[in-house]
């Protein structure tokens, strides 16, 4: 085995054993952290398959960003999960009815997989040489140069939501004490304090 | 016997932890110095004498202080998540020391020469929170619980500045790789560095790094006197110092950043002199001391004042500014001062 096989076996058991233990571990915190170890797995394998610049968003999109939230939203949130999974404890007859169904399709998908003729040519038209480029300098061209158009209306679809989803949450509170920083920077230290020169032994 | 390192898995292993420990070591030596010197200029700005007892001139009180962490008690509160409580101070040690693995040291001495160098110190700071959120929420105390959240928001707000500021250099540079990020100030010494045309950035760049590294005036996760310290309040003995060498490799690491980014990294500011490793060093030693020297001139913002100034007041000027050199670099402005591609263009 060379040192890039025991790697790759390092990361796929990692990514594998925090996925299932994300499902099985009773507290949701060591849930969301099992999540976070399964990511940085899933980055390891992306690395070895040469994946470098996807392989460090994953770390700080998911990682970074979004497993932040989920732990700030987990830690905050007094859920019993207890009584939560007790309840799901019903449903768990249909939900094996839909992973069966779902395993099903995936397996009828990939096992008849056929790609169109024209598919390959395709693809490769896009894509600028591995020889004389490197995976950030490739999706750079492809995304801001040829598909500039494209990348910036996802943009926009992505800042409507963002605004959508501030509009809907804003509530301006009136009993809630703000600070007022324009008027604190504009404060008159003349008016504000004294200095008062005291004697020595005297006090005020 | 050069076949042995570079061929066989044993070999390799053996080569990649010798270049970890040429590292780690050092580093870690010249840390305790380091935070000797600190307290020192701390001292000296607040007319006091400083840590003057343990060795010649109190040289040595870093590894007192060392011997003394080691040896005391370990105390685990009774309702604490022990496996992550203690897993979170080795995570921030951890991940603090793993970073300096892409930092070039001279011309080719690096350990690991990614070419995305860049975002793996972006990955592996934004992993740092998680050491902060584990060990306040570890903890099953209210303190650490509110300190942490506390400083996690704002390592996440001045991530985003830090990011921004470091998009400039690499539209600049056309690199993502700090050698070649180095490479690119080569040429007329101290003039050809990123800090004349990134001039602004610069102090933007060390005010986001004192927020994130938490240091003051933006201390607020440790504020003794006023917020019960924060994330750390639990930890004592080797735990804590683990968080507290953790704290200082990344302030090193800051510099070191500066340094690489905007500073010429190995390059000597002057042309007839060699390049060298020692340049490196003394930057890095320079820009140590002038966070202990704001550590010690400055008072300590306010909570809302802080989130202020780096969502309201530094990310709508690093953001404008990424703009900017987009501009000035793709149309060749300023006698191509923004433009120094070497590969693609």
């Amino acid at each position: 085995m060379s040192v890039a096989d025991i790697a790759f076996y390092i990361f796929a058991i990692t990514t594998v054993a925090s996925g299932l233990f994300t499902v099985v571990s009773k507290n949701p915190v060591h849930s969301v952290l099992w999540l976070i170890a399964s990511f940085l797995g899933a980055a390891g394998l992306f690395v070895l398959l040469g994946a470098e610049f996807v392989a460090m968003l994953l770390i700080i999109v998911y990682v970074g960003a979004v497993a932040v939230l989920f732990l700030f939203v987990v830690m905050m949130l007094d859920v019993d999960f207890a009584e939560l999974k007790a309840e799901m404890a019903k449903s768990v007859p249909l939900a094996m009815l839909i992973g069966v169904v779902l395993l099903m399709q995936l397996g009828a998908v990939l096992g008849v997989w056929q790609f169109a003729d024209g598919a390959e040519s395709a693809r490769a038209a896009i894509a600028p040489a591995l020889e004389d480029t490197h995976n950030t300098l490739a999706l750079g061209q492809i995304l801001y140069t040829d598909y500039i158009l494209l990348f910036q209306l996802a943009g926009l679809i992505l800042l409507v939501a963002m605004i959508g989803a501030i509009v809907l949450t804003l509530r301006h509170r009136t009993n809630v004490k703000r600070q007022n920083v324009i008027a604190q920077m504009h404060r008159d230290p003349a008016k504000a304090m004294d200095v008062i020169d005291v004697k020595p032994g005297q006090g005020l | 016997m050069v076949e042995f390192f570079t061929t066989t898995n044993l070999g390799i292993f053996l080569l990649i932890l010798g270049q970890s420990l040429l590292i780690v070591v050092p580093l870690l030596v010249a840390l305790a110095f380091l935070l000797w010197g600190d307290r020192k200029i701390w001292a000296a700005v607040q007319m006091r004498k400083g840590p003057n007892v343990v060795g010649a001139f109190g040289l040595l009180q870093s590894f007192a202080d060392f011997v003394k962490y080691i040896l005391k008690e370990i105390v685990i509160p009774a309702g604490a998540d022990r496996f992550v409580f203690l897993l979170a101070p080795m995570m921030s040690f951890v991940l603090a020391l793993t970073v300096w693995a892409v930092i070039p040291f001279n011309d080719g001495w690096v350990l690991a020469d990614l070419n995305v160098a860049v975002l793996f110190v972006f990955a592996v700071s934004s992993l740092e929170v998680y050491g902060v959120i584990m060990g306040g929420w570890a903890s099953n105390s209210k303190y650490p619980f509110l300190g942490a959240l506390r400083s996690a928001a704002q390592m996440i707000s001045y991530e985003v500045s830090i990011g921004l500021i470091i998009i400039g250099i690499i539209i600049s540079t056309g690199s993502m790789n700090f050698g070649d990020i180095v490479m690119a100030q080569d040429g007329a010494g101290i003039f050809s560095w990123y800090w004349l045309p990134h001039f602004p950035m610069v102090f933007l760049f060390l005010i986001s790094a004192l927020a994130e590294t938490n240091r003051p005036p933006f201390d607020l996760p440790e504020a003794e006197s006023e917020l019960v310290a924060g994330y750390q309040v639990e930890y004592s003995s080797t735990p804590f110092l683990l968080f507290m060498i953790g704290e200082y490799v990344a302030i090193v690491m800051m510099c070191a950043l500066i340094s690489t980014l905007f500073f010429g990294g190995w390059l000597s500011p002057i042309e007839a002199l060699p390049d060298g490793i020692i340049w490196l060093f003394i930057k890095i030693v320079f820009f140590f001391f002038i966070f202990s020297m704001v550590k010690a001139i400055t008072p300590r913002y306010r909570y809302d004042q802080l989130m202020r100034i780096g969502w309201k007041v530094f990310l709508p000027m690093s953001l404008a500014w990424v703009v900017l050199v987009a501009f000035f670099a793709q149309y060749g402005l300023f006698w191509g001062a923004y433009v120094r591609w070497t590969v693609g263009g």
